[in-house]
């Protein structure tokens, strides 16, 4: 990914969240809270199970569907975080090389389901965590942790950053294009220039810290960063909750997939 | 090095959360306490600063690869413990929420591993002990890399025991240490070259900048190697301690080749912790299969095929499971599909 590609990527998912449809509308600490009970459940299940995690997709498809997210956009974004779980788990399959079924006459390893179980858990945890953002904005999500009782000043220390992260990425591209366009191939790129490269930018940084308290002064900043948009639970927020909480307890202790599967499987005989 | 939600167990998931938590709260009570509120938009700036420059990429001497900048410890050099340590927590935030590195529940452990280790164990013990008040560049250059190589050493170290605590990586202990730990050695000693050269820079280009800042917390000049010594014992007696607990419960190793060699290994299951409490709750409520899937007229077969102990991975249970995975995920595409034919005929 070039810098270019990952500015623009940070706006994209930004700008889903603007939408107007069911689970934007939902208050941000119910899908914060139902987030978090979602991966928790998700990351329970054992390292053999994968049947039992195929009901949990129901979760990300609704709010995919009912958003109105594009799916192409997040699976990219999907494979690009992928490497690390994929290296540590490619090891499985060398490693555990028991017998764990013969399918079809092919004879499968435990290593191998328990890799596509991380491969699976890895697919829902990611999708829910960018669905969270590409539903709730990121300032919604701030203002419900605030609510949730974080500190203070960890929320607006994470508004700030998000604010300026825009500010300062375009700065960072100037500085890079300034130094592509005065080297030849990688010259240029080195340890040295970098170091100056980001002495600069720091300096340049905390300078624009400056400006930016004194213009906060002027208008009348105190410390704290109130929200403008004030939400409050209401029953659709309750419900969606307690459905939540629901399905989440049904997928978990009962073998659904595989009383299914059983059901078909008699049904074919 | 960011740990991923899917190699994590909830056990170890919600403690290292618990514990960046706590860090927060401790971090933010620190600073209230002395907090000038010209630091609030100085840190949330700094933030987006970091963020900005691990986007650079810069030539790695002597490989022709390109690397990219943690930025830990310059914040904790420049900010001092808990305004680097809520700073790089709100960075870490917004990597796992935007570009997904790690995952949320992950998030308590990456924020333990690149923000808590750099800035409350190795800067304050390490780089803070070790060059005191001086300005020498050459001092700050080496402590610069030692302090950072410890840093990331420390957080390898502590994503190869998240991962092996939590039980769904086959890697056995020493491998996966051989594997994490050189590799971040290499990252560690540029990363330490270039934390030097931005420290000496600035201190060059515009001394007052580090003067003011440094102003505005004291400087632990004065800490002594008696201490330093006693904190290393300390961190010493509870890694040896950890890592004793387990090699005893996971053979690893020469024990763990011999296990898969001679075949007599069981399915090892990593259930303590919120994991037994699930499996209790399971075995207790799993009465579906029995209860309400199966008709009179199997009683007969059910005798042969006894449920399957739970992880169930016999033959037929995976046949079941197949058959029934394939069902669930064909109707969740077709719930969607129906939902966005709907939605679109709405507009």
């Amino acid at each position: 990914m070039t810098f270019d590609e990952k500015y623009f990527d940070i706006g994209r998912l930004d700008r889903l969240s603007y939408g107007e449809t069911f689970v934007h509308r939902l208050d941000p600490r119910a899908k914060v809270i139902g987030t978090m009970l979602f991966l928790l459940t998700v990351v329970s299940f054992s390292k053999y199970e994968i049947a039992a995690l195929a009901p949990f997709f129901l979760y990300p498809m609704l709010l995919v569907t009912v958003g109105e997210i594009p799916v192409r956009f997040i699976i990219k974004k999907m494979i690009v975080v992928s490497p690390f779980a994929i290296f540590i788990g490619i090891f499985n399959p060398i490693l555990d090389t028991r017998t764990a079924a013969v399918i079809l006459g092919v004879s499968v390893s435990t290593g191998w389901v328990s890799f596509l179980s991380i491969l699976l858990k890895f697919t829902l945890t990611i999708s829910v965590a960018l669905l969270l953002i590409a539903t709730t904005s990121f300032s919604g999500v701030c203002h419900a942790l605030r609510r949730l009782g974080f500190p203070a000043l960890f929320v607006s220390q994470l508004l700030f950053l998000y604010r300026y992260l825009f500010v300062l990425m375009e700065e960072t591209m100037r500085i890079i294009r300034a130094r592509d366009m005065r080297s030849f191939g990688k010259r240029g790129t080195g340890l040295r220039v970098f170091v100056r490269l980001i002495g600069i930018l720091f300096l340049r940084t905390v300078d624009r810290a400056e400006r930016i308290y004194y213009a906060m002064l002027s208008r009348g900043f105190a410390g704290d960063m109130p929200a403008l948009k004030r939400s409050r639970m209401v029953l659709r927020d309750l419900a969606y909750l307690s459905v939540m909480i629901a399905c989440l307890w049904v997928f978990r202790f009962f073998p659904i997939t595989e009383g299914i599967g059983r059901r078909v499987q008699e049904l074919l005989r | 090095m960011h740990m991923a939600d899917a190699l994590l167990s909830p056990a170890v998931g919600t403690t290292l959360w618990a514990g960046s938590v706590a860090a927060g709260g401790y971090a933010s009570m620190k600073l209230k306490e002395r907090i000038d509120d010209r630091t609030i938009p100085l840190m949330g700036v700094l933030g987006a600063f970091i963020f900005a420059v691990q986007m650079v990429n810069f030539t790695i001497p002597g490989t022709g690869s390109s690397g990219h900048l943690g930025g830990g410890m310059i914040l904790a050099i420049l900010l001092g413990s808990h305004a680097a340590f809520l700073v790089m927590a709100s960075v870490l935030t917004v990597q796992a929420l935007f570009f997904a590195d790690g995952g949320l529940l992950a998030l308590g452990c990456n924020i333990w591993n690149l923000g808590v280790t750099p800035c409350y164990l190795v800067y304050p013990f390490i780089y803070k002990s070790m060059v005191g008040g001086s300005k020498n560049p050459g001092r700050i250059l080496v402590v610069s890399i030692v302090s950072v190589v410890a840093a990331l050493q420390l957080g390898a170290f502590s994503v190869v025991m998240e991962t092996l605590l939590s039980g769904k990586s086959e890697l056995p202990f020493s491998a996966f240490v051989l594997m994490m730990q050189p590799i971040h050695l290499a990252i560690g000693i540029v990363e330490g070259f270039v934390t030097a050269g931005v420290i000496n820079y600035v201190r060059s280009a515009r001394p007052e900048i580090l003067e003011s800042m440094a102003a505005s917390r004291p400087i632990g000049r004065e800490v002594s190697l008696k201490k330093v010594l006693a904190t290393f014992a300390l961190l010493a007696v509870i890694t040896g301690g950890v890592l004793s607990w387990f090699a005893s419960t996971h053979p690893d190793g020469l024990e763990w080749s011999i296990e898969k060699v001679t075949g007599k290994g069981e399915l090892p299951q990593h259930e303590n912790g919120v994991a037994a409490v699930f499996k209790g709750f399971q075995e207790k409520t799993a009465f579906l299969p029995d209860y309400g899937f199966k008709p009179a007229e199997n009683e007969l077969k059910k005798e042969k095929e006894a449920p399957p102990p739970w992880p169930g991975i016999e033959a037929g249970t995976s046949v079941a499971g197949i058959i029934g995975a394939a069902i669930v995920l064909g109707m969740i595409v077709l719930i969607g599909m129906g939902i966005r034919v709907v939605g679109r005929r709405q507009i």
